[in-house]
């Protein structure tokens, strides 16, 4: 089968000048070019964004793009949504392509609701009978019908967000190019765009989708590309792509993972961590927000060893450490394990993380000294659950939902 | 469909077929700046008379009245205001097409169309005030008992001419601004300069017969010079239309090949 997008060598360089000055102005550049002249002027600093590129994708496929912050993913669609022409080899695209790289492209704020959405299809690239024929549907999906002739300006954000949209799902292209659109928006918002893109993809369109949020890229796509310093590291199955975005030791988003062969950089001292398990309604690592964690965590002891004590922790996929929790703290130090398997049960207290995606890393001390850890051992997602959900919105921001009191307003009176 | 992306891949950019297939983007594009430009202001389209107008009461008054500077046998406001008409639009339409593309920035890095329209619909957009404009002229006219001849049906090619000189300095400034922002600073008084280089107060006859061709060389010239002919019946200079149109000629290569070298950088400037 002929591929819908077949990239081939695709790479795009940047130069980084001395003086790194966003724009130039005359006076650099003409002095810039008599220095060269003069001298073999120093080389400018060259940055390859995006390295040795080659992809296809079939017509149907959905696939994710991940990476971290600089990866290159931003590059790559920008490429291909040809916003910035490659500096080598070359991309064909075999059909109609529309691209998301941002909510609103083409709004002005002093214009009407019905103007904008004329404005902005005709800059994603509808025609304009196109769009007249979609036009009821376009605002009903906004929900913006009372305020068609107010100036968005004067619209809430989140009215912008939902138009803007809208506007874009009608887009209808054969292929249809998404960055991080879903990052904006509350909740039921976002899960208003999940669902027309889920309908996108069971249209039968290619879609190359860029995201942070694995929860997305996971219902989403089949097959994901993950970028590291310009290049694809890798090119395959769903979660084998995340857990290695993530940094995750092993695993494939399951909710057990065995550990006992994963790598030991920093050696171990006669204790092995071999496996650890989530409690969850699947086997799949994904827990209810408001739930708690309930893990269990079974290690060998090969030699004895004395005053030992094990922690959980947990990390964010961009390396913060959110917290760490020690046995100690119940248990004081244990004072000696003798060889053998145990078994050992860790419950962390609910109402605490957002919906999001988590790690979880064990450590075990001997004294001060760490005698095995496994970093990253088990990725695993929080996801926000209508049974069993937390109070508050879904939307509170941060990592972490701390409990608050609060009383009812008081007058204060003189 | 197929689409091929590689790098600097020749002109595809300013090819007229592309251009006219996103002909209803370049229709929105004008619409919105007509619309986003007389929005919000109190007389709103009818600054585009006032401009042209105010300029001719302080030329009239200034040259005519203390310097008197001759006006071909034609009320010397008519003179002025015949000249103003393209002289408005054109320096309008570069100070807009000079600072579209830098103002559409959040465009440029976000989606995908020939950057060429946005300063092609800045230009086009300053046309309707000069539509706007001309049909101030017909009271003036009135007034001072001046009836248009038949040279009044070659005003469309006179306004011709005006949009091609517009297009050249938009276009081409409009892209050296992403690169170069000196062009902010230099750009109000290089207009400035202009005008005084324009036949648009005095008139291009005041040069001896044989040199008036020289005056076509400021692409300003021969576009005045053929409004005044339309609109008042005043004789132009063979010699001047062909050194304009040659200079016009040379505007908008320059503007295109000018254009076309940046566009490719655009995205990682602007």
């Amino acid at each position: 089968m002929t591929p819908m997008i077949a990239v081939r060598g695709l790479g795009k360089q940047y130069r980084l000048r001395g003086r790194r000055a966003a724009y130039a102005t005359l006076r650099e550049s003409i002095m810039g070019s008599l220095a060269r002249r003069g001298s073999a002027a120093q080389a400018d600093r060259v940055f390859w964004a995006l390295r040795d590129v080659s992809v296809d994708v079939a017509p149907g496929e959905v696939v994710g793009v991940i990476g971290r912050n600089g990866a290159g993913k931003s590059t790559l669609l920008k490429v291909l949504s040809r916003i910035t022409e490659p500096s080598e080899g070359e991309v064909d695209l075999y059909g109609r392509a529309g691209c998301l790289l941002e909510v609103g492209t083409g709004f002005h704020g002093e214009l009407s609701g019905r103007d904008n959405i004329y404005l902005s299809g005709a800059v994603l690239g509808m025609k304009r009978r196109e769009i007249a024929r979609k036009f009821d549907s376009i605002v009903a999906f906004a929900e913006v019908a009372a305020f068609l002739d107010t100036p968005i300006k004067h619209y809430s954000s989140g009215m912008t967000m939902r138009l803007a949209f809208s506007v874009a799902a009608h887009l209808d292209p054969e292929i249809l190019i998404i960055d991080e659109v879903l990052a904006v928006g509350d909740a039921a918002f976002q899960r208003k765009c999940m669902g027309k893109m889920e309908d996108a993809a069971r249209q039968g369109r290619t879609i190359l989708f860029v995201s942070h949020n694995m929860a997305a890229v996971r219902s989403l796509c089949r097959r994901v590309l993950v970028l590291e310093g310009g290049r694809v590291v890798m090119d395959g199955e769903v979660d084998a792509g995340i857990n290695r975005y993530l940094g995750a030791a092993s695993g494939s988003g399951a909710n057990q993972v065995d550990v006992s062969t994963v790598d030991r950089p920093n050696g171990h001292g006669g204790l092995l961590f071999e496996r650890i398990a989530l409690a969850t309604a699947t086997d799949r690592a994904v827990t209810a927000a408001g739930g708690g964690l309930d893990l269990e965590i079974d290690v060998r002891v090969e030699t004895a060893v004395n005053d030992v004590e094990f922690s959980i922790a947990i990390d964010t996929p961009e390396g913060v450490r959110l917290s760490e929790c020690a046995s100690s703290v119940a248990l004081g130090r244990i004072a000696r394990l003798e060889p053998g398997a145990y078994r050992l049960r860790c419950g962390i207290a609910g109402h605490l993380l957002n919906p999001g995606c988590y790690l979880l890393s064990m450590i075990a001390r001997s004294g001060s000294r760490v005698i095995d850890d496994v970093l990253r051992a088990m990725p695993f997602e929080v996801e926000w659950q209508r049974a069993g959900a937390p109070a508050g919105r879904e939307d509170l921001q941060g990592l972490v939902r701390l409990d608050s009191a609060w009383s009812a307003p008081e007058p204060i009176g003189d | 469909m197929h689409i091929r992306i590689r790098p600097g891949h020749g002109w595809t950019a300013l090819n007229p077929r592309v251009l006219w297939a996103h002909r209803e983007l370049l229709y929105f594009l004008i619409w919105r700046d007509l619309k986003v430009r007389y929005a919000q202001t109190a007389l709103g389209a009818a600054w585009a008379v006032l401009q042209p107008l105010s300029m001719m009461l302080v030329f009239t008054v200034l040259f005519s009245r203390l310097s008197g500077v001759p006006s071909s046998r034609v009320p010397y406001p008519l003179f002025a205001y015949a000249a103003l008409l393209p002289w408005t639009f054109v320096s309008n339409a570069t100070s807009h097409g000079a600072y579209s593309l830098v103002g559409s920035a959040h465009m440029l890095t976000k989606v995908y169309f020939p950057r060429v329209l946005i300063p092609i619909a800045a230009v086009l957009s300053c046309l309707v005030d000069l539509l706007l404009g001309l049909t101030m002229l017909a009271p003036l006219m009135a007034f001072y008992r001046a009836a248009p001849g038949w040279h009044l049906l070659w005003l469309p090619l006179a306004i011709a001419f005006a949009t091609v000189v517009a297009l050249g300095a938009g276009i081409w400034i409009a892209a050296v601004n992403v690169k170069y922002r000196d062009v902010r600073f230099a750009l109000p008084f290089v207009i400035q300069l202009w005008l005084f280089a324009s036949p648009v107060f005095y008139s291009a006859d005041q040069l001896p017969e044989r040199w008036r061709w020289i005056a076509g060389v400021n692409p300003m010239a021969a576009p005045i010079a053929a409004f005044r002919a339309s609109l008042l019946a005043l004789p132009i200079d063979a010699g001047l239309l062909w050194t304009g149109a040659a200079t016009t000629l040379l505007l908008l290569t320059g503007a295109a090949f000018t254009f076309r070298r940046i566009e490719r950088s655009f995205a990682d400037i602007v």
